[in-house]
């Protein structure tokens, strides 16, 4: 009942899959592959089919089907598709300033595909992202989780379930973001006070819905917002919650552990001083490195050492672009800049892949380059944590979606005249000049 | 009696409270930036100067001098227009120093006013190997106040200054577009008062100079001294090319008109941000304009929607000078870093040494010190930064950072 328009989207989404799988497979030769999951194969062949990926190994332990279309990589690595846990690319529009919760809102309503931080995100290597609202809520609305599929709808980029519902999770915000004037909260308690309320109310309904299951005549009349909140707190929906300082995490961890929600925590500035806290609750993070701390108070402790620091915790460590925040033509160095401040190479890697995959419910379709996989997946031209490295060409499901020898790819990779005015992201609220997340 | 506050320039030797400590840097790479790096070269800094340099092989280090080791060696970073020191990491009220709103024209707001030593983000960016800052009021105002050049260290203003004003910040294009009757609402508005503004520091220029001559000749016809007015004497600071105009532009139209201006008044100019000069180099190098480039990763939207990595690149073949910039930052992060900058454009075109030109040599050459910085040469200051491998690669770290011969950091970042 909450997705009666399920099954006439799934029809679409199939639909569109189709257009886009390669009817022949292909063979990709001589590249130093790594999976991520795994270890690298130097010369290694990928034979992908319909999409998904058929085989990969060392050249000569893979049969490549007679029929197969050959791309010759020899001296180019081939790595898994890069994952953006948290982007604000497509001129999203979350969220308005009616109100601090928000959760009927959903992202896909307002992207414009066509915008060009697309055409930038698959210049970066980037297949999948959680496309999300702004942080000056509490809860700024329902995420999308899309696949740059080159697509110009919003229905064609859009990942769904096997029941055809639109995947997404939730975005979530406390500190200083979302307080300002009534009815927004102007406290950190009093932030944490409407969330409980709001999430004690949706368990409320949640317990009518399933008490009007066996009496249809008791079921409550459908509360978008309320379905939201009650789908965060069955697990389908993931929270994800912006949060920096320390003690505002432990707040997000507190919530959660209440209501028994699942979270990823998001930016984490001050992590690396509770990670052992993070860890133990099991929570992971999608972090971010920027060029210097401050800009806010809340970021004035963020430094290049969390990722290294978390991953020696044994926490699930994601990057993300925040797109505009970082480049997302830019998101290889992420994991550069994470590996400067103490990173394992191998984490690093996976900051920009699996874990994100993990972190948004995929790992069983993206993040690692294995069989069954789809087929998403970064040609580069050296060591994918070198500045120097350049993003030849990006693949998802098997088909080219960037392509830095094709002049407009390039003008979209460098920059240049007419690459394009965006749409500027919508945040409500907050931050006047820099359009802030 | 005319203040001369324009031309003076602060020759500090040394920082009160440091000693300048004896040291001697030996790198597996030494680039100079006055001809090709030295292998296994050496850097002797004495009493904070360049003393010799050259291969280890060949100079002996002198008894006594501290001896540090770094992978590769290049001059202390030079960021070509900054407002850090003046805007601050809180990002608050009481810490953003950097742009008055209350009237668009503030030729007369100096940096030296606003500067403080013990920013966080100076040490910041000083972990990063740059030891002086281009720094002061930020874009965003027809003309916002001026700027300053500083080292990277010092307990106070001046010992920090090394040229305590060395241009006067204007705005053109979108961001100084702020309308609402005191300030221009239109790019042709925006142009009319500078060229108004202009004319009229030109009148008090005259003025003052004939009061002047004419107070010796005792003529009584000479009329009235004009009263000292500090906006337009810093205006007639540049109209007497003393001070150079930093004129921020991004868009064609914008880099036009401020060749327009220096055409039309016989300015000293130069360009900062240029996000579409590489329309205009025939023009830009037919007016010997250099240009301070905006930060590579600058986001790409308003007037900078048509910005290139590769624009470092093709300024420089087409024959400008062309220095990198850590810019203005609003938000997050707070500031750049111009190491960081300039590696974008390494990779996009100019390769290593041709960036490192960008935040060393071209950079003093622009900003007019580079008798002092920019290269290592004997004579010069001992400034210095030492990394693990290739500055520019996101895996390497500075792990030293050396300002007349003291080490001013050395944690590996």
């Amino acid at each position: 009942m909450l997705h009666r328009g399920g099954f006439l989207l799934l029809v679409s989404c199939v639909a569109a899959t189709a257009a886009f799988a390669q009817e022949v497979p292909q063979a990709f030769t001589g590249a130093r592959i790594i999976p991520v999951e795994g270890e690298p194969i130097d010369a290694g062949t990928l034979v992908v089919e319909a999409g998904v990926i058929k085989a990969l190994g060392p050249a000569g332990k893979v049969e490549i089907p007679a029929t197969a279309k050959r791309f010759d990589l020899k001296g180019k690595v081939i790595i898994p598709g890069l994952i953006c846990t948290h982007s604000h690319i497509g001129g999203i529009g979350g969220g308005d300033g009616s109100g601090p919760v928000q959760p009927e809102v959903r992202i896909y309503d307002s992207l414009n595909v066509r915008d060009s931080g697309f055409r930038r995100a698959v210049a970066g290597g980037l297949t999948t992202l959680n496309i999300m609202p702004g942080s000056g809520h509490l809860l700024s609305g329902q995420t999308v989780y899309v696949k740059l599929r080159g697509s110009k709808t919003i229905e064609g980029i859009c990942l769904r379930d096997k029941e055809g519902r639109i995947l997404g999770g939730m975005k979530m915000a406390n500190g200083t973001n979302s307080q300002r004037a009534p009815p927004f909260p102007g406290t950190r308690a009093k932030s944490a006070a409407l969330m409980r309320a709001e999430f004690i109310r949706a368990g409320e309904y949640r317990d009518k819905l399933a008490a009007a299951l066996d009496e249809p005549d008791k079921k409550p009349p459908r509360d978008l917002r309320l379905e939201g909140l009650v789908e965060v707190l069955e697990g389908r929906r993931v929270v994800h919650h912006h949060t920096h300082r320390h003690d505002d995490i432990m707040t997000v961890l507190r919530l959660s552990r209440e209501f028994g929600f699942r979270v990823v925590l998001h930016h984490v500035s001050e992590g690396w001083m509770v990670a052992e806290e993070i860890a133990r609750a099991k929570v992971p993070c999608s972090i971010i490195l920027v060029d210097s701390p401050g800009g806010k108070l809340e970021a004035i402790n963020l430094v290049f050492k969390t990722g290294g620091i978390l991953e020696k915790a044994g926490v699930l460590t994601a990057f993300h672009t925040d797109d505009w925040i970082t480049d997302s033509r830019l998101f290889l160095r992420m994991a550069g800049l994470g590996v400067r401040g103490g990173m394992s190479r191998k984490a690093g890697l996976e900051a920009l892949t699996l874990a994100g995959a993990k972190m948004l419910d995929l790992d069983g379709r993206i993040g690692s380059l294995k069989v069954g996989k789809d087929a998403d997946f970064v040609i580069l031209d050296g060591d994918p944590l070198s500045v120097y490295t350049k993003v030849l060409e990006t693949w998802v499901e098997g088909r080219k979606v960037f392509d830095r020898s094709n002049p407009e790819d390039l003008l979209h990779a460098t920059g240049g005249y007419g690459a394009g005015a965006d749409q500027e992201p919508y945040h409500c609220c907050f931050g006047d000049e820099g359009g802030g997340r | 009696m005319m203040p001369r506050i324009f031309t003076c320039i602060l020759l500090l030797a040394v920082i009160p409270g440091a000693v300048s400590a004896q040291v001697a840097v030996r790198g597996g790479k030494v680039y100079t930036m006055t001809g090709p790096a030295v292998e296994d070269g050496i850097v002797i800094v004495r009493d904070g100067k360049i003393a010799a340099i050259g291969r280890a092989a060949d100079i002996a280090v002198p008894e006594g001098f501290k001896v540090l080791e770094a992978a590769v060696v290049t001059p202390g970073l030079i960021d070509a227009r900054s407002v850090v020191g003046l805007a601050g990491y809180f990002n608050h009220e009481h810490d953003q120093d950097q742009l008055e709103r209350s009237i668009p024209i503030q030729p007369e707001l100096r940096a030296i006013d606003s500067y403080n030593t013990r920013e966080p983000l100076i040490e910041w960016v000083r972990g990063y190997g740059v030891t002086v800052l281009h720094t002061g009021h930020a874009p965003g105002e027809l003309i916002s106040g001026q700027t300053m050049i500083v080292k990277t260290t010092g307990n106070t203003v001046d010992d920090a200054a090394l040229v305590p004003t060395a241009g006067i910040s204007v705005t053109l294009g979108p961001s100084s577009l702020r309308g609402g009757g005191q300030s221009p609402g239109t790019r042709g508005k925006q142009i009319s008062m500078l060229r108004a503004k202009l004319l009229q520091a030109r009148s008090y220029l005259e003025a003052r100079e004939k009061s002047v001559k004419k107070e010796g000749e005792k003529d009584e016809k000479a009329g009235e001294e004009p009263p000292v007015d500090l906006a337009l004497e810093a205006l007639a600071s540049a109209l007497r090319k003393e001070v150079p105009l930093l004129i921020t532009a991004h868009r064609a139209q914008d880099i036009a008109s401020a060749l327009r201006l220096k055409r039309e008044f016989d300015l000293r100019i130069i360009l900062d941000g240029g996000a579409e000069a590489y329309l205009l180099t025939d023009e830009l190098k037919k007016a010997d304009v250099p240009v301070i480039i905006h930060p590579a990763m600058a986001r790409y939207n308003g007037a900078l929607q048509n910005a290139s990595f590769n624009t470092p690149a093709r300024l420089k073949k087409a024959g400008l000078k062309v220095a990198m910039q850590s810019g203005y930052e609003s938000y997050v992060p707070k500031t750049r870093v111009v190491l960081f900058e300039a590696a974008i454009a390494a990779a996009n075109g100019l390769g290593l040494e041709g960036a490192l030109e960008l935040i060393t040599t071209s950079a003093a050459d622009i900003l007019g010190i580079s008798d002092r910085v920019g290269s290592l040469a004997v004579g010069k200051d001992g400034d210095l930064a030492l990394f693990d491998g290739d500055p520019f690669e996101y895996t390497t770290h500075c792990v030293g950072t050396i300002i007349e011969g003291r080490v001013v950091s050395d944690t590996p970042r």
